[in-house]
């Protein structure tokens, strides 16, 4: 049971586990300006009960995907006599942060006698930057798949261009048509064309 | 008409089989549904994307679903399990050096499977530990409301060794428990099908205790709801029931076993070759120990004997389990029991015309 309850002049002691370096770096420096927190992140899980209860934080931050979260249930053991965090949310009559958290993808668990005031600036933070860690990751993937697409297109022209004897605009030109009339994706009708030239070469 | 479309989490494991095939085979389109399923890694994540609504329904331990309803987890949810997801599949496994350790200490003529023999000589192990001043052995088990827990602590406790002291007990997700004993996390563990025969296939375990060695028929996974999706779509979860209630029959019969081993073997089901899922299956199941293989033909039930059907004495042995081991107050048995809706089971199916079983479990104990 809480052998001491935070008070608002202690900093409050938070842990992050999380293994992606870049994500913990922004959620990192997003919790220290909006609060006097002591933050201690955790990148992998060997002995993470024993490192958790040396640490006894307050606020525990945890990727819902991690399958490290099914070790920290074992810390609402009720026998355990040590101090420990109560519930994943400090309020759960609060529905829309609990749907926020969700929905970006973060659970936080709290210790009990934490202030609702306390820990909602910290949830609000964590649950923004884990939605632009993910905006950044899909943004940084359809880059990647651009590039990728334009690699396929340029392939497929320079194969049209040799075998038809015919320029770069032409080539893109034909792509482009088959591509209308078939209603599909130009990167598509490029792939086609370079899988069938791999078959007949 | 289109079909009511339905998003339905599960943790890869044989038993996770029934939702599975009724979506795949084609059970849920009999019942104008379209099941989305999610494949997860961890059972916290699927309770929570269950209990805010990410999920309809959910593959879930039976006591966790007690558990979350009675809010002695980290949340509190409402939940409700229309119908069991069969019974048995879990197993016993130790890492070599333990299990030849266990060996050599059983009793002259012991039986590997009486596991008041297995139990003895595991305490003489421990406690030879302890007098060379060595650590206890960690095990694993799959989360702290699970079957697993319960069965490796019955086990513990009737060989007069207590759990909480005398080894260390240590969560793993199904899919990691593999890793956590060629780490040397865990020397041994309890977990469902497949990842025992895994660890038998990888020569970095062998299987000790079949589930069905300490209990006969132990509740295992639930079709678990959320209370107030019911109280939304009751006809829908009748159909869901009965789609599901139906793949349990398809996949009792034999004659099914290799469709059923090919189709979750799959990257985006269980992730595991065919023929280790198959012998699971059909419960011959190669230990790596001194005998070749050990045979029950109750080692994973689906619906043999309607085992599918939510009986209520099993979530109340499941709370005796959660009172005994300090997690649940004594006085919420019946809420516990509240939470197996044989109601919705017998509205979709019908109740079944066979006598129920005397003992609802079969205890080693007993």
């Amino acid at each position: 049971m809480p052998d001491r309850v935070p008070t608002a002049d202690r900093p409050l002691k938070i842990v992050l586990i999380d293994e992606s370096p870049v994500r913990a770096a922004i959620l990192e420096e997003g919790l220290r300006a909006v609060n006097h927190a002591a933050i201690t992140r955790i990148a992998d899980y060997a002995n993470l009960l024993e490192r958790i209860y040396a640490i006894d934080p307050d606020v525990i931050l945890i990727g819902l995907e991690n399958p490290s979260r099914d070790v920290l249930e074992q810390m609402f053991h009720v026998s355990r006599s040590v101090r420990r965090p109560v519930g994943m949310f400090v309020d759960q009559t609060d529905t829309a942060s609990i749907e926020a958290s969700v929905d970006a993808g973060v659970s936080a668990y709290i210790v009990d006698g934490l202030r609702k005031e306390r820990v909602k600036p910290i949830l609000d933070m964590t649950i923004s930057r884990f939605n632009a860690f993910s905006r950044l990751r899909a943004e940084l993937e359809q880059a990647k798949s651009q590039l990728e697409e334009r690699k396929i297109v340029d392939r497929a022209k320079g194969i049209l261009m040799r075998s038809k004897n015919i320029g770069e605009e032409q080539a893109y030109a034909l792509l482009r048509k088959v591509a209308m009339n078939e209603k599909k994706k130009i990167a598509e009708i490029a792939q086609s064309v370079v899988t069938a030239a791999e078959l007949f070469s | 008409m289109s079909a009511d479309r339905i998003r339905i989490g599960f943790i890869p494991l044989v038993d996770a089989a029934i939702p599975i095939m009724a979506a795949d085979v084609g059970f849920a389109a009999e019942e104008g549904l379209e099941i989305e399923l999610a494949r997860e890694i961890s059972w916290a994540n699927i309770r929570d994307r269950l209990a805010f609504g990410h999920f309809d329904a959910a593959h879930l331990l039976a006591p966790l679903a007690i558990s979350t309803t009675l809010g002695l987890g980290s949340i509190k949810a409402p939940l409700a399990a229309p119908m069991a997801l069969g019974l048995n599949g879990n197993a016993i496994t130790l890492s070599p050096h333990l299990y030849d350790q266990l060996v050599s200490r059983l009793a002259p003529g012991a039986d590997l499977a009486d596991p008041r023999a297995t139990g003895a000589a595991f305490a003489a192990v421990v406690r030879a530990r302890r007098a060379c001043g060595d650590e206890p052995p960690t095990l694993g088990m799959t989360f702290p409301f699970s079957t697993h827990n319960y069965q490796l602590r019955l086990w513990l406790d009737a060989a007069g060794l207590k759990p909480d002291e005398d080894v260390r007990l240590a969560v793993v997700p199904p899919p990691y428990m593999v890793d956590a004993l060629a780490n040397g996390h865990v020397e041994g563990f309890c977990v469902g099908s497949p990842w025992n025969s895994v660890a038998v296939e990888l020569g970095i375990g062998r299987i000790l205790h079949l589930g069905v060695d300490l209990v006969r028929r132990c509740p295992e996974k639930v079709l678990a709801v959320r209370t107030s999706w019911l109280d939304e779509r009751p006809e829908i979860a009748e159909r869901l029931v009965r789609a599901c209630v139906r793949a349990a029959r398809w996949l009792q019969d034999p004659a099914n076993r290799e469709e059923a081993a090919e189709r979750l073997a799959v990257s985006n089901r269980l992730d595991v070759p065919a023929p280790i899922i198959r012998r699971t299956l059909d419960g011959r199941l190669p230990v790596g120990g001194p005998e070749p293989e050990r045979v029950s033909d109750s080692y994973i039930l689906f619906d043999r004997e309607s085992e599918t059907r939510p009986d209520p004495r099993h979530a109340r042995w499941l709370h005796a389990q959660m009172t005994r081991w300090g997690q649940a107050p004594d006085d919420s048995g019946d809420a516990a029991a509240a939470v197996y809706r044989r109601d919705l089971y017998d509205a979709a199916v019908g109740a079944p015309t066979r006598a129920e079983a005397e003992d609802p479990l079969g205890l080693f104990t007993a």
